[in-house]
């Protein structure tokens, strides 16, 4: 994800001299660093130091420019928080803040490393919006647009490299703030977003080779969510399952809970999320997923029989 | 117009006559709302009226091809006093201050004319001047973005941050001033962190222009930053006095936030009346 986000920046920058990326001491692995070499003066590393990258990101939109805050996710998020929330979005500004590596991805950098509630912090913050690519595809749709049609302060959300391609063959286009069908089924219906994606991959199959026909889609635009798309999966599916790599609370699953409420689902509504604790445990990301219980088989065991609601 | 020009055309006696007009104005706000920053907005009312008066450059039009960011936002009624005088701020906005038919706040924000970045929360104004700052660098527009931060807001590391930057990608088109009046809320700056002192030292450490002197000699505040170097960002330090021009509110901590009573009120509008020094 990381290459094909600075590949994809790289083309639209060269067409745009407003695109600048103000980097927070992050590697400019591959078309990064010829984004760097070739724009310097609009390559920026301010250092150790996300309180000026978010602050100078404002200053630059002001002026007109459309600028990519860029480190990993706890930095350029957390760190700076009250600049995101008063700089970015108490001003409505076009600023992308690249949250590289969220969830558990840096799964042996540990718990300081780790953004598992960004979704509910950035989502938190009036005017903000929050987009979550699930494989390099959408990585490159939502880099465009970011770069192109974005209006308003932005977290995108990414993972960070070797993630497989899972929307190839999409029945559905991304579009901004659409539920994304990226497989079709009748029975049962999985929400998830990002790069656990993969995982809500395989629980499908595995539920499909028990006989049922599942739908996978892809919540991609977390803010503004599509509510209407999600409250027609609970009406339409027996069964709606949510795969989230996000605590339990302020992201997917609970707008999800709320949802059904709201709309009286009768629908049977399983939740699969991250932990709500810092769990201490390194390995691979495979490895803190599952740690959390979000492992294939484990989300398995605990749907039991596709068949039952 | 160019800042030179604006330099030989700056007459000292007009400046502070418009100082007392505008202390006077601010007092009559003070009467009708409750909380004003008095203190710190007459501390800083020099330094932002000669950036306004002797500094910030207009197209033919009128518009301003440089900008003035008030980061120490709490003083902004110095800056909606200035902006109403200079009629870019709607007739009668100033008369709604702080009511539900206004716009204007007790800080200033984004979209409202005249105000180039919502400030209030301090140690947010630095950075993003130096973002703007390399914006009309990469654009070619030779424009100046002027500054004015208060000296608690030093104590930010977020503005420390910003400091270091704007040396380090040598921002020359970056003119701050710090209205060093030494109070913030809960006393003196200097006594909150005394080993912080002189100021002025540690931002020529940082590798910025400075200069140290009155904040309150407007004629200097526009000669100094006309003669700077300019290669490099710079900092005023101005020794200011908060609550500046009445005697009683002078360095009294109670000033940052409260109003005047009525015989409070009339003795200071008979200090800042006209033809007094």
């Amino acid at each position: 994800m990381r290459n094909t986000f600075a590949e994809t920046l790289y083309g639209f920058a060269q067409a745009d001299p407003r695109i600048y990326v103000v980097a927070a001491d992050i590697s400019p692995a591959g078309p990064m660093a010829k984004f760097a070499a070739d724009s310097p003066e609009r390559f920026i590393n301010v250092g150790v130091a996300e309180q000026v990258m978010i602050g100078m990101c404002a200053g630059l939109a002001l002026k007109g420019m459309r600028p990519f805050a860029y480190t990993i996710a706890t930095f350029s998020l957390y760190r700076p928080f009250e600049m995101v929330r008063v700089d970015l979005c108490y001003q409505n500004l076009p600023v992308t803040v690249v949250g590289m590596g969220a969830g558990v991805v840096y799964s042996q950098l540990g718990g300081t490393h780790n953004a598992q509630e960004d979704v509910a912090v950035a989502g938190a913050i009036p005017n903000m919006q929050i987009l979550t690519p699930c494989d390099p595809l959408e990585v490159r749709e939502m880099t465009r647009f970011c770069a192109v049609d974005n209006r308003g302060p932005l977290y995108l959300r990414l993972g960070k490299s070797g993630e497989p391609k899972l929307t190839e063959t999409a029945p559905d286009p991304f579009v901004f703030g659409r539920l994304r069908t990226l497989r079709k089924g009748k029975d049962v219906c999985i929400l998830s977003y990002g790069v656990i994606m993969k995982t809500a991959f395989e629980v499908a199959d595995a539920l499909e080779r028990q006989g049922a026909s599942v739908a996978v889609m892809n919540s991609h635009t977390l803010k503004p969510m599509d509510e209407e798309g999600i409250v027609r999966a609970l009406r339409d599916y027996k069964r709606v399952i949510v795969i989230e790599e996000h605590a339990p609370q302020g992201g997917l699953a609970s707008r999800a809970k709320q949802l059904a409420w709201e709309a009286k689902a009768g629908c049977t509504l399983q939740t699969f999320t991250l932990k709500d604790a810092f769990i201490h445990c390194y390995g691979s990301h495979d490895d803190l997923l599952a740690a959390h219980g979000l492992s294939a088989a484990a989300i398995l065991a605990a749907l039991g029989s596709p068949g039952r609601t | 117009m160019t800042s030179r020009q604006h330099r030989n055309s700056f007459d000292p006696l007009a400046a502070r006559a418009r100082g007392r007009r505008f202390r006077r104005r601010i007092l009559e706000m003070a009467m009708t709302v409750p909380a004003l920053h008095i203190g710190g907005a007459f501390s800083c009312l020099e330094m932002v009226d000669a950036i306004y008066h002797g500094m910030m450059r207009q197209d033919s039009s009128g518009a301003y091809l440089d900008t003035f960011l008030l980061s120490k936002g709490h003083g902004c009624v110095a800056q909606y006093i200035i902006l109403d005088a200079l009629g870019i701020l709607p007739k009668g906005e100033l008369e709604k201050y702080c009511t539900i038919e206004g716009k204007l706040g007790m800080h200033p924000d984004y979209g409202v004319p005249g105000i180039a970045a919502s400030t209030g929360s301090l140690g947010h104004g630095l950075s993003m001047s130096v973002g703007m700052a390399i914006a009309e660098r990469h654009k070619g527009t030779g424009a100046t973005v002027y500054v004015v931060l208060s000296d608690g807001e030093l104590q930010e590391g977020s503005t420390w941050e910003a400091v270091l930057m704007a040396s380090s990608l040598k921002v020359s088109n970056l003119v701050v001033m710090v209205d060093n009046n030494d109070f913030q809320t809960v006393g003196r700056t200097s006594i909150t962190h005394p080993s912080f002192y002189p100021l002025v030292d540690k931002f020529e450490a940082f590798g910025w222009e400075t200069v140290e002197m009155d904040g309150h000699d407007s004629e200097g505040i526009v000669r100094a930053v006309s003669e700077r170097r300019g290669d490099r960002p710079f900092m005023l330090v101005g020794k200011t006095v908060k609550g500046k021009g009445v005697s009683f509110m002078e360095n009294v901590v109670i000033w940052h936030y409260r109003s005047p009573n009525p015989e409070e009120f009339k003795a200071a509008m008979a200090e800042l009346a006209e033809g007094r020094p």
